[in-house]
């Protein structure tokens, strides 16, 4: 009966809460009530409590007004046991003020211990990752995330749901305890690879982790929703209709769990249980079923899938290991290779290219040399891979993007590892997958399938051939090495000059509905991820998908670069919100930005200057805004003169802010994005005769200014060339 | 002062449409329904017996002298032979009332002879308006009438029923009103109901949340139980009724249930009705596209083409029309056989496979 379920799930609420304030009391005893309070490098404050209320909290006092007039004005009264009065909606705000308090628990750990970072166990995401993986869920490679909690019956049943899940793309955030184990415990004595890399992420041993789960949730509608704080009607929703997660409840089921899953279906999220517990089955607040029970184990990843509504299509590769993008992020140490191609340790390349129709015959691998069961455990051996295709669409432009899929392609099958690309490749093979009998003509299969499964509409035929003689390979890489020669010739020296179409990419319109990428090809997509050549293949694949080639037409301004037509189309496309855009300004009609941004760049207006901050640097820079307060700014679709989203391949670009006097305008950079992009860096200064280490050595970084007083200061002293330019506006 | 002229306290209970009213806002206890306002004056321990302006027995007057009771009127609209009038203002509200409670205590002292109450009590869950409906499905953060129309939709709840009006001498007490409601609740129609027959739902226990599980078809029950509804829900006063209305405007916003009133699967009945009033709330929910069945047919058979126009033909200009049948049961059928018309023609009553999304479908959909 629900009536149990509501029950147990508002005295949970009720117990979570006090367990908040005690924490909290015992903080404020500790640390006073002006202590800061925060998920270290996250921004969105308390990203639940903030997205839900619109409250920054931001010391422990804030806590205090939280508690009092928030949670304890949605606790509910207790359910009476003979004249109950209905308990749906109460048990839903029960369960939103367990959220609350769980969060409240959570970020006091941080403050008096014990520390949510510890051993295996994670704690809250940070934005890095937030924006990495985020962006999976809004972009659909990751269709949602399973909150896994407490334990399996055993090590084998956990190992068999983890891997499910990874082979449905799914995200498992995992918290709680049952049976003084926990589910990532089990994945660790299986000897699966824990971590935001496998999708597989063991949040923390105690049921308020799951918060960090809610968190990330109400972070990703933040982010890339563009959702207000304290508009939680439509962040809600959001995430029902976006972010499809569900609750796996492993093991008995305590008020406390209830108590969270009653905030879990406040998102729209499920709960299925292995165990006996009642279950809602009406719909309504869920896209179906709130609360299913009584699945068995080997059923309970599919049933949660189809409670959710979710449609996800597994990969089906006839090679003997699981192809998902969950194993793309997965490494092979040392330990547990069966053998290893490439890397500096042998010779190996990795060449595609484009043949006659009938010069492929489609399905066709090829392995010329011995294959792995040759080698002995840990044993290495040269690999060339050659992959042949053909296709009436196809064109020589489109195979760098396609060679460059055998990385994505390989990491996504289970227990292959792949880095590099060309003839910088390393490969590793894991014993588990040896021993499931992987052989290299699968290598060959899974190219096979994966360029038809992802480029059907340019590819028709498909062959490859794998060697692994020593000299054939040495003899073959010498060949495609010329021809990867002319290719970046040919890429390097093509401008937007060169071109009479743009293409457009809107594929974030999702969620800043206003954007518009024009990519150019001296202008990648602001996300570091679109060249002109991606999108142009991107068109070819999906004629109606959102890159779509934009005809530049009449140059109306050359400096700032703006075209008719470019500007009717970021028009339309816009819903009629962005009238002009400059490819290369950032003061004059600047390029709107989605949320995806790789940098910022940000004018510091006393120092007729620009600063670039980089998303994976979370400290405080020199215009008073961390990144994540400036990516609140910026983005959304707006046109924020003064201020630009851009990849970090656009500032190597001659067209990087053209109109401003570009990279002569930098004052200011991380020093790890300065490291980052060093050699290209240093060459385009040579170009523009600026000096390239010397120059490199004028722009200021976190290490010798945090201020824009400072970023004078230092420049003045430098030299910096910016201060002969003209103001800026 | 009640207690010093020897009473425990004082005891303030309601009859009729203004017990209703007063129960839907203060929560005042129920002591009966329309035809039971004389058997209340005959427990003997009625000090004062207050009236405003309709659903009066003309009987009161002479029945309150047989007793120690006062019978106050209170409307310049309402005066009655032998009672005590104390027009009531509504800028001197608290005064008059004190005014009144004061000559309830002060007869207090007067009672006499043998007191009989009926030891036969009742409890049930009152108070269920247009606007907290939408708490009660969602919370604060997620309020909305969603999981209704999906109970709707998924055909878990058939549809719904309002079952209103007054108590008619001419029938068994509240046997029309109670026969109806538990064959629409057996048959996973949610019922709403107003004044009279509210309360004689109250009194047969059909308002407590555990009804559901007794009386209601498992999909009803399923629904009651996972919201924590009984199966009738008391929605006020039978000047209310236009409260039903505005749910059924918000469960046709909510949307999937067609566009107008007349496309809902719902239907209308008075089973019991005598009042005057009783004809114009029919007439209402006939205009706004609700089937409407009451018991006693309206004074319109001796003319056939009025009778065949308002039966009728009406339906194809307004969308809803009346019916008239005095047996419950039967009328209940009707409603039903209606709901599933109404369900049929907006093709719910058709099994559908469950819809998965996959990313392109998830982007169609809304987050507004």
């Amino acid at each position: 009966m629900s009536r149990i379920i509501m029950t147990a799930g508002i005295n949970g609420a009720h117990k979570t809460a006090k367990q908040a304030e005690e924490m909290l009391a015992k903080a404020v005893e500790q640390k006073g009530r002006d202590c800061k309070v925060e998920f270290p490098n996250t921004g969105y404050y308390m990203p639940v409590i903030y997205s839900m209320t619109g409250r920054a909290v931001e010391k422990l006092a804030d806590f205090e007004d939280v508690m009092a007039e928030e949670i304890k004005p949605l606790l509910p009264k207790l359910v009476d046991e003979n004249l109950w009065l209905p308990y749906l909606g109460p048990a839903l705000d029960a369960g939103m003020a367990t959220l609350f308090a769980e969060e409240i628990i959570e970020a006091c750990k941080y403050l008096i211990g014990p520390n949510p970072v510890d051993g295996i166990w994670l704690g809250a995401a940070d934005d890095v990752i937030l924006r990495e993986r985020g962006i999976q869920f809004v972009d659909g490679t990751a269709p949602g995330f399973a909150a896994i909690v407490g334990s399996a019956p055993d090590v084998e049943t956990a190992v068999k749901i983890a891997r499910k899940c990874q082979e449905r793309s799914l995200y498992v955030f995992m918290a709680g305890h049952h049976n003084g184990t926990t589910f990532a415990e089990q994945l660790v004595e299986g000897g699966v690879q824990l971590g935001w890399d496998t999708r597989l992420i063991p949040f923390g041993r105690e049921i308020t982790a799951a918060i960090y789960a809610a968190g990330f949730a109400s972070r990703v509608a933040l982010t890339f929703g563009g959702v207000q704080p304290g508009d939680y009607r439509r962040h809600l929703l959001y995430n029902k209709n976006r972010i499809f997660a569900f609750v796996v409840a492993l093991g008995k089921v305590t008020d406390e769990w209830y108590a969270t899953a009653a905030g879990a279906i406040n998102y729209g999220f499920p709960t299925i249980a292995d165990s006996d517990i009642p279950q809602v089955l009406p719909t309504g607040v869920c896209t179906y079923e709130h609360v299913v029970s009584n699945i068995p184990h080997d059923e309970i990843v599919e049933k949660a899938i189809e409670v959710r509504g979710l449609k996800i299509k597994v990969s089906e590769v006839p090679i003997p290991v699981s192809v998902s993008p969950a194993f793309e992020g997965e490494r092979i140490r040392k330990e547990d290779m069966h053998c290893e191609f490439g890397g500096q340790r042998t010779p190996a390349f990795e060449w595609l290219r484009m043949l006659d129709i009938g010069e492929v015959e489609d399905g066709r691998v090829e392995v010329v040399g011995p294959d792995v069961d040759s080698l002995e455990v840990g044993g290495k051996m040269p690999l060339g891979i050659v992959v042949e295709v053909a296709g009436r669409k196809m064109q020589t432009d489109f195979e760098p993007v396609l060679e460059r899929q055998v990385h994505t392609f390989m990491n996504e099958a289970q227990g292959l590892w792949h880095m590099g690309q060309r003839d910088i490749s390393w490969v590793r093979i894991s014993k588990d997958t040896a021993k499931a009998g992987f052989k290299l003509e699968h290598i060959g299969k899974l190219l096979h399938a994966m360029y038809h499964e992802r480029y059907s509409n340019i590819i028709d035929k498909v062959q490859v051939k794998i060697f692994t003689d020593e000299e054939q390979v040495l003899k073959l890489s010498e060949m495609a090495r010329k021809i990867w020669a002319v290719r970046d010739e040919r890429l390097a020296g093509m401008t937007d000059e060169d071109v009479d179409t743009f293409y457009s990419c809107t594929l974030c319109q999702s969620f800043a509905p206003n954007h518009v990428c024009v990519v150019s090809p001296e202008r990648p997509g602001l996300c570091g991820a679109y060249t002109w050549l991606d999108c142009r293949a991107a068109y070819e694949i999906i004629p109606t998908g959102p890159n779509q080639p934009i005809p530049k037409g009449k140059c109306i301004e050359t400096t700032i670069g703006q075209w008719d037509k470019v500007n009717a189309f970021v028009l339309k496309a816009s819903g009629g919100n962005v009238e002009r855009m400059s490819q290369y300004s950032m003061i004059t009609d600047p390029m709107t930005s989605c949320g995806c941004f790789e940098c910022i760049t940000a004018v510091l207006p006393s120092t007729g200057g620009i600063m670039i901050v980089n998303r994976e640097f979370a400290e405080m820079t020199p215009c008073g805004m961390k990144f994540s307060t400036l990516a609140g700014t910026v983005g959304g679709g707006r046109q924020t003169p003064g201020f630009i989203g851009h990849s970090k391949h656009y500032i190597i670009s001659r067209k990087f802010i053209a109109a401003e006097g570009g990279i002569r305008r930098i004052v200011w950079m991380p020093t790890m994005l300065k490291d980052e992009i060093k050699d290209a860096f240093i060459k385009r200064a040579e170009e523009l005769e600026l000096g390239g280490e010397e120059f490199l050595a004028r722009i200021a970084d976190e290490t010798t200014a945090t201020t824009e007083e400072e970023v004078l200061e230092f420049i003045t002293k430098a030299g910096h060339p910016v201060t002969t330019l003209e103001p800026m506006f | 002062m009640a207690q010093d002229s020897g009473a425990e306290g004082i005891n303030i209970v309601g009859m009729c449409c203004t017990a209703t009213e007063i129960l839907m806002r203060h929560g005042i206890p129920v002591a009966g329904n329309f035809l039971q306002q004389e058997l209340a004056v005959m427990t003997g321990v009625v000090e004062v017996m207050l009236v405003d302006v309709q659903c009066i027995m003309p009987a009161l007057g002479s029945l309150s002298g047989c007793f120690h009771t006062k019978l106050i009127t209170t409307s310049p609209k309402c005066k009655i032979a032998g009672a005590e009038h104390i027009e009531f203002h509504e800028d001197r509200a608290v005064e008059i009332a004190r005014e009144i409670i004061k000559i309830g205590i002060e007869n207090f002292g007067n009672r006499k002879g043998k007191v009989q109450i009926p030891k036969v009590t009742e409890r049930g869950i009152a108070g269920f308006t247009t606007e907290n409906i939408f708490y009660n499905l969602g919370g604060r953060f997620r309020s909305s009438y969603r999981p209704l129309n999906d109970a709707i939709i998924s055909g878990r709840l058939r549809g719904a029923a309002g079952v209103v009006g007054c108590n008619n001498p001419k029938q068994v007490h509240d046997y029309g009103h109670i026969a109806m409601i538990k064959e629409l609740i057996k048959n996973d129609v949610v019922v709403v109901a107003t004044g009279c027959s509210a309360i004689a739902a109250g009194k047969a226990g059909l308002m407590r949340p555990e009804a559901a599980a007794k009386y209601c078809g498992k999909g009803l029950a399923e629904i009651c139980e996972a919201v924590g509804l009984p199966p009738v829900l008391y929605v006020g006063s039978c000047v209310d009724n236009s409260r039903i209305l505005t749910i059924l405007a918000n469960v046709v916003a909510e949307g999937g249930l067609g566009d107008d009133i007349s496309d809902l699967p719902v239907a209308g009945a008075a089973p019991e009705w005598m009042s005057e009033k009783a004809v114009s709330i029919g007439m209402y929910f006939v205009a706004s596209g609700v089937f409407t069945v009451i018991a006693e047919p309206l004074p319109i058979l001796g003319a056939p083409n009025l009778t065949r126009y308002l039966t009728d033909e009406i339906e194809k200009d307004i969308g809803g029309k009346w019916a008239f049948e005095r047996d419950p049961i039967k009328a209940a059928g009707m409603m039903l056989e209606h709901i599933e018309k109404k369900r049929d023609a907006l093709g719910i009553n058709v099994e559908k496979e469950r819809k998965l999304y996959d990313m392109e479908e998830r982007r169609a959909l809304a987050v507004e």
